[in-house]
Parts: structure tokens; sequence; C-alpha cells
């Protein structure tokens, strides 16, 4: 049976006492992305300042929410800042690979394309996150901010100059 | 255990009451959700099953008549429940969210357009609250809100301006977050003073309190009997008798027909005009029992038993917890029911709700379908311990312990 040291990590708890990258960018410029967990209210609003070349300049988080879903965009913010588009990319799959068995089997439906382990990709801190895959109602808070940022990251590719 | 209700007693005939989660006992504190099911009630429906199921008002073997007179010994037993005149008047749905969309539906689009005005409160739950919205959108109908004071009650300053000219006035019985007591017979003659219909959203009301829609003065009852002891999958609408004979029906097909022609159809008489499809046979038995458990125990005792139980929560949380805690609604226990939203210092409702399951303590978190009262208050979400006649002082004495142990884990 988990118990609640496999998800209240120090770590998760540090970031949602502290949580990094806390705080607005001004949109337009950048990027303002929000995401909802109609369940539970949770919510997240990511700013993104995307580079031409798509990379990620700056990033900030404000919303509301629980330690998880706080804590996991407050690890994101850190994990993607200054990373390429392709990198940030490769670390959202990373992630969701992490969560992803039981979140598709929470909403019973089967993804056409499975998403696959990336075994370069290092999560480091995130990897304090993966308790939370014992407790299934909990991984949409641990996803929220990820899936945020995915979209950020498409609306950004979607309104690049084309080179 | 001094007091209104013989608790020790009560808990013996809930089964799931014995039951061991997280290696601790079952501490349920969330019945404002859905309430647990005594003996007799899952018992009732299992013998039901067993020896008389049958689908009702349709064949003439002995076990269908069985099953139709305990289905209509359900409705009786709801009528003498609420004390409604006539069970022609008492339509059963799935749910009170059922019964109050079947007033949109049928009443409201029938009546109501562009020009008309309904007057809502900033504390419904969404089942009181979304119908209208839509019916807004459809027909261009105004909708109006009753705003709240700091203390939790319905703000009755402006009542006069607000109901001037509207058709429809639409409250909940009890609040499902403040655990409010509004003031229903005040708005039933307001309302009816400007001209327009009282309903009441009953969902909280009616498991706790010692229901009337006559002395309410009410035109729109909805209830829901998961909540009261019953099974899901049951409530109804209480409506006066010349009100439901005017109202076009709302789902249609078997059951809620008279005749159908290759030319056109006419509906049933009441009740069943309004109970299209073969309806919640076993949940009716189950309701019965339900409300037979409730009788046996008195209304007037459960109150009592809510009152002194809230206090002593209201009491003890304040008392143990100090500035931590903000607990939301009356201060009062007399002008409240069973329910306790609060939030709790740097720990977050969902993260409180799953250190307390660890203790076996079950109680919600989240907006509890009630997002503009969320807004109102300024919080994306609260804590809500709620009580019903199988909780004691114990209870309630583990949620506070809990409570220290959330506090130690996320502690700064
Ligand atoms: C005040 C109030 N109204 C309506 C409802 C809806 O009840 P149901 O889900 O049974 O339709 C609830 C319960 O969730 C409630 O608390």
């Amino acid at each position: 049976m988990p118990g609640l040291e496999d998800l209240y990590r120090e770590i998760i708890l540090d970031h949602y006492r502290n949580p990094r990258n806390r705080g607005e960018l001004d949109a337009p410029p950048a990027l303002r992305v929000e995401g909802f967990n109609p369940l539970c209210g949770d919510e997240v609003v990511v700013y993104l300042d995307v580079a031409d070349d798509g990379s990620v300049n700056d990033i900030k988080i404000s919303g509301q929410g629980c330690s998880i879903s706080q804590s996991s965009a407050s690890m994101m913010s850190s994990a993607v800042k200054g990373k390429s588009a392709e990198e940030a990319r490769a670390l959202i799959r990373a992630f969701k690979a992490m969560m992803s068995i039981h979140e598709q089997r929470l909403d019973g439906s089967e993804e056409e394309d499975p998403i696959q382990a990336e075994p370069d990709v290092k999560l480091g801190d995130l990897e304090a996150l993966q308790g939370v895959v014992k407790f299934p109602v909990r991984i949409k808070c641990a996803t929220l901010s990820w899936n945020t940022l995915a979209q950020g990251l498409d609306e950004a590719a979607a309104d690049a100059p084309t080179a | 255990m001094s007091g209104s209700l013989d608790v020790a007693r009560i808990k013996k005939d809930f089964p799931i009451l014995d039951r061991v989660t997280h290696d601790h006992r079952l501490v349920y504190l969330d019945s404002a959700n859905s309430s647990q099911k005594p003996r007799a009630v899952i018992e009732a429906m299992e013998h039901f099953t067993e020896h008389s199921y049958a689908n009702i008002h349709r064949a003439v073997y002995e076990i269908a008549e069985e099953a139709t007179a305990a289905y209509e010994g359900g409705r009786e037993a709801m009528r003498r429940f609420i004390n409604a005149p006539s069970s022609r008047e008492v339509i059963f749905t799935k749910n009170a969210t059922e019964a109050i969309n079947l007033v949109a539906y049928s009443w409201a689009r029938h009546n109501l357009g562009e020009g008309d005005a309904i007057l809502l409160t900033e504390m419904e739950h969404h089942a009181n609250f979304v119908p209208w919205l839509v019916l807004r959108e459809e027909k261009g109908v105004e909708l109006r809100f009753i705003g709240l004071t700091e203390g939790g009650q319905l703000d009755l300053t402006d009542l006069d301006r607000l109901i001037d000219g509207v058709s429809l006035v639409a409250v909940a019985g009890i609040s499902n977050v403040l655990g409010t007591i509004n003031p229903v017979r005040q708005l039933a003659d307001a309302a009816h003073d400007a001209g327009a219909l009282l309903l009441v959203d009953g969902a909280q009301y009616t498991p706790h309190m010692a229901t009337d829609v006559q002395a309410l003065g009410c035109d729109f009852y909805a209830w829901t009997g998961h909540k009261m002891l019953g099974p899901s999958g049951i409530g109804g609408l209480w409506a006066r008798e010349e009100l439901l004979d005017a109202m076009p029906a709302f789902l249609t097909g078997g059951e809620m027909i008279r005749d159908v022609r290759l030319d056109g159809w006419t509906p049933n008489e009441l009740p069943w005009k309004f109970e299209a499809g073969t309806p919640p046979i076993v949940e009716a038995v189950g309701l019965r029992a339900a409300v037979e458990y409730l009788e046996g125990l008195g209304m007037d005792a459960v109150r009592e038993h809510d009152v002194e139980l809230t206090g002593y929560a209201l009491r003890t949380l304040t008392e143990r917890h100090g500035d931590k805690i903000t607990i939301h609604g009356p201060s009062e226990p007399a002008a409240r029911g069973g329910v306790i939203s609060f939030v709790y210092e740097n720990v977050h409702p969902h993260d409180l709700s799953q250190v307390l399951d660890q203790s076996g303590v079950c109680v919600r978190a989240g907006h509890h379908c009630a997002k503009p009262l969320m807004r109102r208050l300024g919080v994306g979400a609260t804590a809500r311990a709620s009580v019903y006649v199988y909780n004691d002082e114990a209870d309630v004495d583990a949620l506070n312990e809990s409570l220290d142990e959330a506090d130690r884990l996320f502690a700064i």
C-alpha cells in the first residue's frame, strides 16, 4: 500500500513552498496559456517567451492548486528554461511517459501513438514525482502544467516566422 | 453518548462502517456528497430483487403486480416524507439535477422568453445554475442573483428590487458548501407577492430537516435519494398538480404515454406523464426503506443531532487549529446544516483530503460544484466535512487529529 512518503517527497514540498519562476510576463509579446483541471479546480497559467528558433528564453508560472500541480509546474519551469524547443518537447514526452500508463488507463482511452520512454532524457528532480503514479487521481494534477506547456509550444511554433 | 440519537446503535446499522481503510476504521465525513446506506435499505432492495422483481405497470402476472405496488409504495413514502398533498404530484427522476432540468425544459421553456427574468442566488449548486444559464442562452431570459453577506447568508437587503418582475425564484434549501439554511418561507412569500413561482433545490435539505413542502410554500421542490440514506439513481420533483398538468412532457417514450397514433400522441396522467421509460424500480423500494429508517429516528432528532455535532465540530476545530483554519459559512450551528467547509493554512484542500484519507477520514476537496460561490469566497477549492446520523464526536476527533498530521507534514 503506497504511503504519503511516496507522494510528498521533500523536494516536492520544497517546490510547493518555494515555487521557482513564479510570476507573469507581459503578454504579448510573451505567450499566455491556461490549463484547468475541471475536476478539482486546479489552474495553471504558463507564460512563455519563445525565441524565433523556438527555444524557451523565459518562462513564468502563475495559478493555484495543490502541492502536486504547483510543484510539478515549478520543476517543469526550471527544467525547460533555456532549453531548445526540441529539448523541451523531449522532456514533456519523458515526463508523460513516466505518468502516462496510468493516465491512459484512467480515462480508458487507448492512445493511437503510445508514448515511448525517452532513454536519453534525464528527468533529474522531476523523478520525485514518480510516486504520484501510485495515486491515480493525482496524475492529472501532475500533468496539468506539462499539457499546458505543450499547448504553448504548439502555439509558438504555429506563430513562428517561417524560416 | 448523551444526545438526541443513539449513534452507537445507528453505526451498527451501516455495514460499510465496519470496513477498514488504510489500516484505520472508516470515518465517513462526506454525506453531503452522498450518504451511506443502512442494512434496512440494502436488504429491502435485495429482498425485492430476489422475490418480486418485474417491470411495472405493464403485465398482469403476480410478481408484476407486486413490483408495481412496491414502486408506488416508494412514491407514497416519499409523499408522506415531504408532506405533499397528493402522490400524483410526486414525480420520480434519477436525481435532483434531472428534477431541476425537468422544470427548466418543461415549465420554463414553455412559459418564459425574452423580457422574462429568473432570480437565483450566488450559492447555488451547478445543478441549479447550469440549466438556467442554458435557458438564458437559448431563450434570452434574464438571470439575476441574490448576493451573500460576509457571514454566508443570503443578502436580502435588495430583495424587493431584485425580485420585481421575475417569473421564477430558484434557491437551495441548504447550501452544500456553506451549510446555510435559507429562509425559504420568506422567499416563497416574496416570490408570490411578485407574481413569481419558487423552486427549492432540496438536495441537502430533505436529508436533514423535516420537510413540509406545503409549509415551505414553494411551487417546485427537487430532492435526491442518495443523500438521504437511499440508493443512487432515484430522486424527484414535487410540484402542485395544476402546474404539472399545464406543463408539457419532458422526456418522452414509453410509460409516460397514454396513446400513440401515426398522427400523434397523448401523454399519460400524473405522475407518470413525467416518467418516461422503465423507472428506477429497485431504487424506489430502497428509497422507501430509507424514508422509514429516517422516520424511525425522527427528523426532529436528526436535526437536533446535526446541530449538536456541528456545534461540537465548529468549536473543536476552532479551539484546536486556531488561526490556521478558516471556516466558511454561518458561525451559529442553529443557522446551518451539517456541512463544514474550510481552508487550512499552507495545506491545499486536495493535499489535506489525501492526508486525511491515510487515517481513514473521508472528506471532499474541491469546488463542490459551486464555482460561482468559490469565486465569491475568493478560493479555488475548500475541504468539506459533513456529518449525518451515523457520525459522532469520535469521528470529529479523528478529523481533528488527522488535521494535526497534515499540518505537521506541510509545516514550513
Ligand atoms: C445543493 C445541491 N443541489 C443539487 C445537487 C445535485 O444532486 P444530484 O447529483 O443527486 O442530482 C447536490 C448534490 O450534489 C447539492 O448538494
